[in-house]
């Protein structure tokens, strides 16, 4: 099912006495999901991602704005007549049923010509259980499972009638590392096993990155950019999304644009040829780094890191905004350590110009 | 290692000391007391004496009507007042959960009886129920209204009494009820109902499977403390009908037991002692009922 967002924007009236103007939580957000495609909703706390899913999901009515899915309009419809299956943060099991009680749970409600017989819908219970492979454990209680556990019996309530979409808040985020990395594999090959577009919010940037089909970048209620993750790594359109995306983040420099070349503090580090002068912000990725002996960006030494695969170089830089600067290299190349001063040359599609007073990136 | 146990565990007691005393001196020894004295024939508190040892005592209670009568008081009262009351309070409950204006000036109004005097209470039920001289009582204006003829509530036939008397019960345990519900419903987590809703559940079949369960615990405990609240009614009883209860047909075990110590035709404590254990046994009885019934539908 396609799912079209048109100017969607939401403002809860503020509580705060002194300042009445409205919080804004989303504010114009458009967006075109193709059919059977994964969406991750990135940003951080407060971003308005959350909102956007229940806009979508119909526990909130937007402010202004339509929500297509398909062809229908379904911005005043009440969530139960949507067709969606929403998976909650903490899951909302019931506690007091058990794990089959609570998949059968949204078939039992269907009314009307929908009505499944009681066969029906053990069938279609168990086939959601197999699908998310917890057949085992139909008998048990919410409480007698674990984390993980409990995640996929939600994913199974929410896929028992076959929804049109599906929508996902932070899933992973009540999860051990371990198991962070498993259930997003399993959140991918039930989507993919399913068709049904889904559509995910979190604010780990390394998940959205490593199952969606596409990622919506948001701040502020505003959407920044909206790609194909690798897409948007290697292309941020501003400072915001270079900083979010990417561990470890992306390196920031002040830098300055003169007669054609790029300067951090006094080294000439790339040829920036077309620019106007002006001072800028210079977003390095950490893989943008390669260390050779007489590079043109100068460093202090702090300490190389072993991470066994390769390694990181923390160094410092007086123009750098953080107090100190990731660099990573492949564990093969050995560091030469001279007077605690390393040298880098950048390469130049990792380096990103942002202006300085719009944080909007500048094109090399 | 052991010894550091011991000496722990010996320490536990020694703080446990002063409770176990206390409840031992006015709790453990006067019960056992009560229950020496419940088969110790015509005792007499101010000679220490009796006659003999016998199960008479109990004997005479059951065949006595006026105990009979109390008996009979005491289960209609827990019989209709403690559905009633947690039924009513969990309605009002639930219309204040889910009502936003004036929630607070209704939770207010609804709490007031809690904190109200005993005396004050009365005294607006005499004016509703008690005829006097000048007037039938604001109830029998309202009956009169509709064309029916007074009823005497507080001195006329025992259906009208035992009416006022559960009546005041269930307005007097009310509050508390409602206190304990509203808030036991407000700590159900939304995140059930918005998946409910999404699952497109109808209100009844939400709150029968949802709330109800979650707040299970809940009315649980309200209905074992309201029959034993129930079970042990006496002064409200007082308020209402005067203490010359035996007369008025409307006395409680409660009140039997202590019309038999210290009433009109009291002095007999040996009486008032098995009639004490008898309750005992009754509200011990329907307490482990209560709990065996609870397992199998409560969810905690």
């Amino acid at each position: 099912m396609e799912v079209v967002l048109q100017n969607l924007t939401k403002k809860f009236p503020s509580r705060d006495r002194k300042n009445r103007g409205d919080v804004v939580a989303v504010s114009d957000f458009s967006f075109e999901i193709p059919d059977g495609e994964l969406i991750g909703l990135l940003g951080p706390s407060g971003c308005g991602k959350s909102t956007t899913l229940n806009l979508i999901s119909g526990l909130q009515k937007p402010t202004s704005g339509r929500i297509f899915f398909g062809e229908d309009d379904v911005t005043d419809l009440p969530p139960e007549n949507r067709g969606i299956g929403l998976v909650f943060q903490n899951y909302a099991l019931y506690p007091h049923l058990t794990v089959e009680q609570n998949i059968l749970f949204p078939l039992q409600n269907l009314k009307g010509k929908d009505k499944l017989s009681k066969a029906e819908m053990l069938d279609k219970a168990y086939e959601a259980a197999k699908l998310v492979q917890i057949d085992e454990l139909m008998e048990r209680k919410p409480g007698q499972l674990s984390g993980g556990q409990q995640q996929r019996v939600a994913i199974a309530r929410a896929l028992v009638k076959m929804p049109r979409v599906l929508l996902l808040d932070e899933p992973l985020s009540n999860l051990d590392a371990r198991l962070r990395l498993q259930t997003r594999e399993e959140i991918r090959r039930i989507q993919r096993e399913t068709k049904i577009t889904t559509i995910f919010v979190t604010h780990d940037q390394e998940e959205a990155m490593s199952i969606s089909d596409r990622i919506v970048v948001m701040k502020e209620g505003v959407v920044q950019q909206i790609g194909k993750p690798q897409d948007v790594y290697d292309d941020p359109t501003n400072l915001f999304v270079a900083k979010f995306l990417g561990t470890p983040p992306v390196n920031v420099f002040k830098g300055q644009i003169k007669d054609g070349r790029l300067y951090i503090g006094e080294d000439a580090v790339l040829d920036v040829k077309g620019l106007s002068e002006k001072e800028v912000y210079v977003g390095i990725r950490p893989e943008g780094f390669l260390l050779q002996e007489n590079g043109p960006l100068c460093c202090k030494l702090n300490r190389v890191e072993v991470m066994g695969r390769d390694k990181s170089v923390v160094a410092e830089n007086k123009a750098s905004l953080n107090p100190a600067i990731r660099a990573i290299i492949g564990s093969e190349n050995n560091i030469n350590i001279q007077q605690g001063v390393v040298r880098f040359s950048l390469l130049p599609r990792k380096v990103f110009l942002f202006d300085k007073e719009t944080e909007e990136r500048i094109k090399l | 290692m052991k010894k550091i146990l011991k000496n722990s565990s010996l320490k536990g007691w020694l703080y446990l000391l002063p409770a176990l005393l206390f409840l031992g001196i006015f709790m453990v020894y006067p019960l056992i007391d009560v229950f020496v004295y419940s088969f110790e024939e015509g005792y007499n508190s101010a000679s220490q004496t009796y006659f003999g040892v016998g199960s008479y005592n109990y004997s005479y209670v059951l065949h006595d009507p006026y105990f009979l009568q109390a008996v009979k008081n005491t289960f209609l009262l827990v019989i209709i007042t403690v559905p009633l009351s947690t039924g009513i309070a969990l309605l009002i409950s639930v219309g204040l959960n889910s009502i936003k204006p004036l929630r607070n000036l209704f939770q207010t109004v609804y709490f007031l009886p809690y904190v109200t005097n005993t005396l004050a209470v009365g005294l607006v039920f005499m004016i509703l129920f008690k005829k006097t001289a000048y007037s039938d009582g604001f109830i029998n204006l309202i009956i009169n209204w509709f064309g029916g003829a007074s009823v005497d509530f507080i001195e006329g036939p025992y259906w009208a009494k035992m009416f006022v008397l559960c009546f005041y019960t269930i307005w007097v345990v009310m509050p508390f009820k409602i206190l304990i519900l509203t808030s036991a419903l407000a700590s159900v987590n939304q995140e059930y109902y918005n998946a409910a809703k999404v699952d497109g559940t109808s209100k009844v079949r939400t709150f029968m499977r949802i709330t109800l369960p979650m707040i299970s615990p809940m009315i649980f405990y309200l209905i074992i403390t309201g029959f034993i609240g129930a079970f042990k009614a006496y002064s409200d009883v007082v308020a209402l009908f005067g203490t010359n209860l035996n007369a008025a047909e409307m006395n409680t075990i409660v009140g039997y037991v202590y019309d038999m110590l210290y009433g009109d035709s009291g002095g007999y404590p040996s009486y008032a002692s098995a009639a004490a254990i008898i309750l005992f046994a009754i509200v011990l009885t329907i307490t482990c009922i209560n709990l065996l019934i609870s397992k199998k539908n409560i969810h905690y």
